[in-house]
């Protein structure tokens, strides 16, 4: 089983991606791929690649909202009995895959990348420590748990034009009366300018140290008339703002070239930014998770390199 | 208004991390430790509602925790009220591949916070570390408590946290969580303040910390680890050879040949 996630009436890129997975699973193992729509069960039509449809509808469901979706949540996993529930890890997983596995009493896995079915036997690779290392985990007994990162699998097998079959379950009963509600909702920021639309990026992560070194970092994006971006860890220091943030919790990029310096690439920032068409990476660690992805790397020191760069640059 | 602050440890994603003979676990000798990213700045969001409200804030870490006394002293010179440590009736030490098991870890919070009870709990969304889920949101099932995680601000109205919650590309809601909860913080209002090594000596010299032992019933399985690996070395990126200046010429000549520099 799949939980859909869905913004302004779209079903998310995401939510795709694990039926496509969900699907080939269940294929395996001789069962069926079902979907849990909570809120918007208009939006049934765009999950035509489950065989189920798993709809429940209240006003607490129209917007996230963590309490009434668990609990109806836990409701349609008591009814439906999945093998597994598969949730992105994105903002939704880490508020609800770790309760989830206490009430539902389901082992669970976060940052998983690759799920297989391997004699029976349900297992995940997960990422820990910033990616720097991948565990193999079994999810074995009746049920299991998994977050998966975005840009796992592929999305397409999860689109198709066969209808699947939707059925509706009433909410718990409770829904009504909640510890918890939505006050507001915020969209993005436009913000100073549209790091997703530049033909270049030169974006700076934890190695740049301080405050005070982004001077150098700034310099180079100057002299090569491109945008600064950073990675969450930079952002969230307070030296640059949220709407140069590239990654899950930020945004995703696809430039023509991506410099990234002193970025080690966690799962979260490498999700926003694999798709760039060249990859350029310096970091002194040669283990650095970002080198998986980069075309290019060097593990020379970034405060040798970018006054080298902007000096050559200038010409 | 009492806010519990539970804080960890975890290696310094800087150091290089190598795996024990069997790759079933991390090998913890030559690993440093440093405070989780996250669970600093759980701390700094919490200090600033004591700050604007005159809370009390406690933080907790668990007694075979590496680094506890130090991150504890810390956050003590930061400006915390208390600092405790929470220690395993049945003496574990580690449970998991990289010490103790978030589940056993969530068990024994929650059985000091059935005993100590706490208007918010406010931790880090999550641990490098974490394999097998996030403690926030364990802890709130734990507890039967309302929780929100991937916070960036915590404010308090009345009998109720309002919770800025962050979603993918900067959307977010706002919530107004009815207390006692569980908040995971993604990041704080402002940068985690800095404790002058100064102000940690006087916290040290002040006593010893609090500690109390608690008695859980054995967790719950979870998945079970078969293997613990690296990333394919294949990573795909052709390294760039040369000192410093070489290397600028190898980048400008990639920029250049797709006329981003000019000549």
């Amino acid at each position: 089983m799949v939980l859909a996630e869905h913004t302004g009436g779209q079903v998310s890129d995401g939510t795709h991606e694990l039926i496509a997975k969900a699907h080939e699973l269940a294929t395996t193992l001789g069962g069926l791929t079902e979907v849990a729509l909570l809120g918007r069960t208009d939006l049934a039509g765009q999950l035509s690649g489950a065989d189920v449809v798993v709809a429940v509808d209240h006003p607490a469901l129209s917007e996230y909202l963590p309490e009434a979706y668990e609990q109806t949540l836990l409701e349609v996993l008591a009814q439906r009995s999945p093998r597994l529930l598969l949730i992105s890890n994105g903002t939704i997983g880490l508020d609800l895959a770790a309760a989830l596995s206490v009430r539902w009493e389901a082992p669970l896995a976060t940052c998983v990348s690759a799920l297989e079915i391997d004699e029976g036997a349900v297992t995940a690779t997960a990422q820990i420590l910033g990616g720097k290392v991948l565990v193999d985990v079994e999810l074995s007994g009746e049920r299991g748990i998994a977050t998966v990162l975005g840009g796992a699998f592929g999305a397409e097998a999860g689109r198709s034009s066969a209808d699947a079959d939707v059925v509706h379950l009433a909410p718990p009963a409770g829904l009504g009366a909640p510890r918890m509600s939505l006050r507001q909702v915020f969209e993005a920021d436009g913000g100073d300018l549209d790091i997703s639309s530049a033909d270049m990026l030169v974006s700076v992560g934890r190695g740049i140290e301080s405050q005070d070194n982004m001077e150098i970092v700034e310099e180079l994006a100057d002299v090569l008339r491109v945008p600064l971006s950073a990675s969450r860890p930079v952002v969230d220091a307070g030296w640059l703002p949220k709407t140069r943030q590239v990654g899950q919790s930020g945004l995703k990029v696809k430039p023509r070239v991506y410099l990234a310096l002193g970025i080690s690439g966690a799962p979260e920032h490498l999700e926003g930014m694999r798709n760039a068409k060249l990859i350029i990476a310096c970091n002194t660690d040669p283990q650095a998770p970002i080198f998986g992805v980069a075309h290019y790397g060097t593990t020379v020191d970034l405060f040798d390199l970018v006054p080298e760069l902007v000096d050559k640059v200038r010409g | 208004m009492r806010i519990v602050v539970p804080m960890k440890a975890v290696p310094d994603l800087v150091e290089e991390i190598e795996l024990n003979k069997d790759a079933t676990g991390i090998e913890p000798e030559n690993l440093t430790f440093v405070l989780g990213e996250w669970d600093s700045q759980a701390l700094e969001e919490a200090l600033l509602l004591k700050d604007a409200t005159g809370a009390e804030v406690v933080a907790v870490g668990l007694t075979v925790d590496p680094e506890i006394d130090r991150i504890l002293y810390t956050a003590l010179a930061k400006g915390a009220d208390a600092a405790v440590k929470v220690a395993d009736a049945s003496g574990a030490t580690s449970s998991g591949p990289a010490g103790i098991r978030v589940a056993d870890r969530a068990a024994l919070l929650a059985r000091y916070l059935m005993d100590e009870p706490a208007d918010l709990v406010i931790s880090g969304v999550q641990a490098a570390d974490d394999l097998e889920g996030q403690l926030p949101p364990m802890l709130a099932a734990l507890l039967d408590l309302p929780h929100v995680s991937v916070a960036v601000s915590v404010g308090v109205d009345g009998a109720s946290a309002i919770v800025r919650q962050e979603f993918a590309g900067g959307r977010s809601h706002e919530l107004q969580v009815h207390m006692p909860a569980v908040i995971g913080v993604q990041s704080a209002r402002q940068a985690p303040r800095y404790a002058p090594i100064t102000r940690i000596k006087q916290a040290m010299q002040a006593g010893p910390l609090t500690e109390l032992t608690v008695s859980v019933p054995e967790a719950r399985k979870g998945a079970i680890v078969r293997r613990m690996h690296r990333p394919e070395e294949s990573g795909q990126a052709e390294m760039l050879t040369g000192d410093s200046g070489a290397v600028a010429d190898q980048i400008v000549a990639l920029l250049r040949a797709r006329g981003l520099v000019k000549g």
